[in-house]
């Protein structure tokens, strides 16, 4: 993407953090009226997440821009296995302590799915970019 | 050890980004994809050794048959890949969806639902309508690459189509803020049961109207929307790496997907609501044009003795397998010191990419593979045009004729070269169903067939002759 192509886009993760925002803002407020001083912390822990969120996408553009375009597909399985990082979540649920059968179920479940594309992900990009030679390494 | 935790995930996020940082040069690429198993191994462990995670064999069975499955899904012919990175995404979004359930109604069991604040809601929500209608949206497109019999290829449309799925969304949506008021409500769990019904539903309907040539901006919507939905469940679980792999595999998918529409001068919402590819029924009726045809021995003559020869491959050349018959022909033609090389459109093949995958995997060198930005100002000193199982992406009609659906797509410019051969099975028009003007250009030749068969005579021809 050119410099000027970009400048049309950019405002879709600034839109989508912004209206995360006000979203927050308006939790934040309810919290605050309901009282318990414990809870503003939590929106504050929100607002940062909002930081992260609109960071991490500002450098995620800024990287993959400069991506080549040769190496689109391997790209996208990658992002793709990096994605699957919702194992995380699904770890937390199927292996934890104090949760009933029906919700280990489901983290079991979604454990799997990520698990899948975890390891197809990262071996089939392996796969597809061992390929990529230049003439005197594709002679080799 | 929470803090260890955090700092490993510290270490992930970074991992993470240097991984797409080595992405951007096909020489350092393969150091990412070490990077990210690396980053993802580490995150893995952190969060198994928190001391909350006691049910261990509840982790270890998932993993053994996905380790299986995940091995074979990553051995499918590169001809596959569009369809197996569709079925990933399902995957993806399927995690996200269950993870997000199956939290809400855990937390939603407790009384007086202290962690269903409005924004958690709010991304609860967000996390399970992205990720089910991420779900079914890629399940339909793994289909339609696959070329399932029982999915239609060409889009299904009926009359009010756009108003019913935008109901289905807005219903969704509703229903949403009705949870966000009263998450604690009994009939709680009843409205995000309908919550989810409606976006596997908004899934399918939005992904079966749009078939053929949009498919890579397609795939690349639902990229994105599977890491907007990690991103989601990042909010929920309070979990940063979360939230930074998403947003990264979420900007990644947006970035090919304009990069998808600006290669076709259409727009997101042309690509989602538009149809593409039905309209054109109507056949330019009366004046028969006549497309010429060129022997394969004619054609190898001319080849021979050219200086530059750029092949343009198309999803044809993927369908017919001809990618290492390509391989021969520019081992020939070079071997005579003819300069070969290919021009790739954005949008050729089905996926972001595809095509350079397929010759790569032949072992055609990368720096011969030139974007369409690149080649076209070389396009008019080109001796030969061959091009192979392409069709709407060399259209001279997308600059001439306005009332064409493709005017104003930037393409190859075929036509500018001082000969042009098209290999091709008949004169049917493609997938779009446009007709396409090149074929019948003063210096354009057909050569009838199936491509592989095609380039394979040309090879025999071109090895036959003189034999150096």
């Amino acid at each position: 993407m050119r410099r000027s192509e970009f400048a049309r886009y950019w405002h879709t993760p600034f839109g989508l953090a912004c209206l995360s925002l006000f979203l927050a803002s308006r939790a934040a407020a309810d919290d605050v009226a309901e009282s318990a001083p414990a809870e503003t912390d939590t929106s504050s822990e929100f607002v940062s997440m909002l930081f992260v969120f609109l960071l991490a996408s500002f450098i995620g553009i800024g990287v993959i821009r400069r991506v080549s375009r040769l190496l689109h597909t391997p790209l996208m399985s990658l992002t793709n296995a990096i994605s699957a990082i919702s194992v995380v979540g699904a770890i937390l649920l199927a292996g934890g302590e104090h949760y009933p059968t029906s919700v280990r179920v489901m983290g079991a479940i979604a454990l799997f799915a990520s698990m899948t594309n975890i390891i197809s992900g990262f071996l089939i990009t392996d796969r597809m970019l061992k390929m990529f030679k230049t003439r005197d390494g594709g002679k080799a | 050890m929470n803090l260890l935790v955090q700092l490993a995930y510290l270490l992930g996020t970074a991992l993470f980004v240097l991984s797409l940082h080595w992405m951007s040069d096909p020489k350092t690429a393969r150091r990412g994809v070490f990077a990210g198993a690396i980053a993802m191994l580490v995150a893995i462990l952190a969060t198994w050794g928190e001391p909350d995670i006691t049910r261990h064999l509840w982790i270890i069975i998932p993993i053994i048959p996905a380790t299986v499955l995940g091995v074979w899904l990553s051995q499918v012919p590169l001809t596959a890949v569009p369809q197996r990175t569709a079925l990933s995404h399902a995957f993806g979004g399927l995690a996200a969806g269950l993870v997000g359930t199956a939290k809400f109604f855990y937390w939603h069991a407790e009384p007086g639902t202290p962690h269903l604040t409005p924004f958690i809601t709010f991304a609860i929500l967000a996390e399970v309508i992205l990720g089910f209608l991420t779900v079914t949206g890629s399940l339909i497109a793994a289909a339609k690459l696959q070329e399932v019999k029982w999915i239609p290829q060409r889009p299904w449309v009926y009359r009010g189509q756009n108003v019913v799925n935008l109901l289905a969304l807005l219903l969704a949506v509703g229903l949403g803020l009705l949870l966000m008021w009263s998450p604690g409500g009994a009939w709680a769990p009843v409205l995000f049961l309908i919550v989810v019904f409606l976006a596997l539903n908004f899934g399918w309907m939005l992904v079966m109207p749009i078939g053929g040539a949009d498919m890579p901006t397609v795939i690349s919507i639902l990229n994105s929307y599977a890491g907007l939905a990690a991103v989601a469940m990042g909010f929920v679980l309070n979990n940063k790496l979360l939230i930074t792999a998403g947003a990264l595999d979420g900007s990644s998918g947006l970035i090919l997907s304009i990069i998808m529409c600006k290669a076709m001068n259409r727009s997101f919402t042309n690509v989602l609501f538009g149809a593409f590819g039905q309209v054109q029924s109507t056949a330019v009726a009366g004046d028969q044009k006549i497309a010429k045809s060129e022997t394969i021995e004619g054609a190898a003559q001319i080849m021979e003795q050219a200086s530059l020869v750029v092949i343009v491959p198309g999803y044809g050349m993927a369908v017919a397998q001809a990618q290492h018959r390509v391989r021969e022909l520019y081992d020939q033609l070079t071997k005579r010191g003819v300069d070969v090389r290919f021009a790739i459109h954005p949008v050729a093949g089905r996926m972001p990419g595809h095509m350079n995958v397929l010759l790569a995997e032949a072992e055609i060198p990368y720096d011969k593979l030139m974007e369409m930005d690149e080649i076209n100002p070389d396009l008019p000193q080109a001796d030969v045009v061959l091009v192979i199982g392409a069709n709407d992406v060399v259209n001279p009609a997308a600059r001439t004729d306005e009332s064409s659906p493709i005017y104003g797509m930037p393409i190859i410019d075929a036509d500018k070269a001082r000969s042009c051969f098209c290999i091709k099975r008949s004169m049917n028009p493609g997938f779009a169903g446009i007709e396409n003007a090149l074929y019948f250009a003063d210096r354009t030749y057909m050569l009838f067939g199936d491509a592989k068969q095609v380039v394979g005579e040309l090879v025999k021809q071109l090895s036959g002759q003189g034999g150096h």
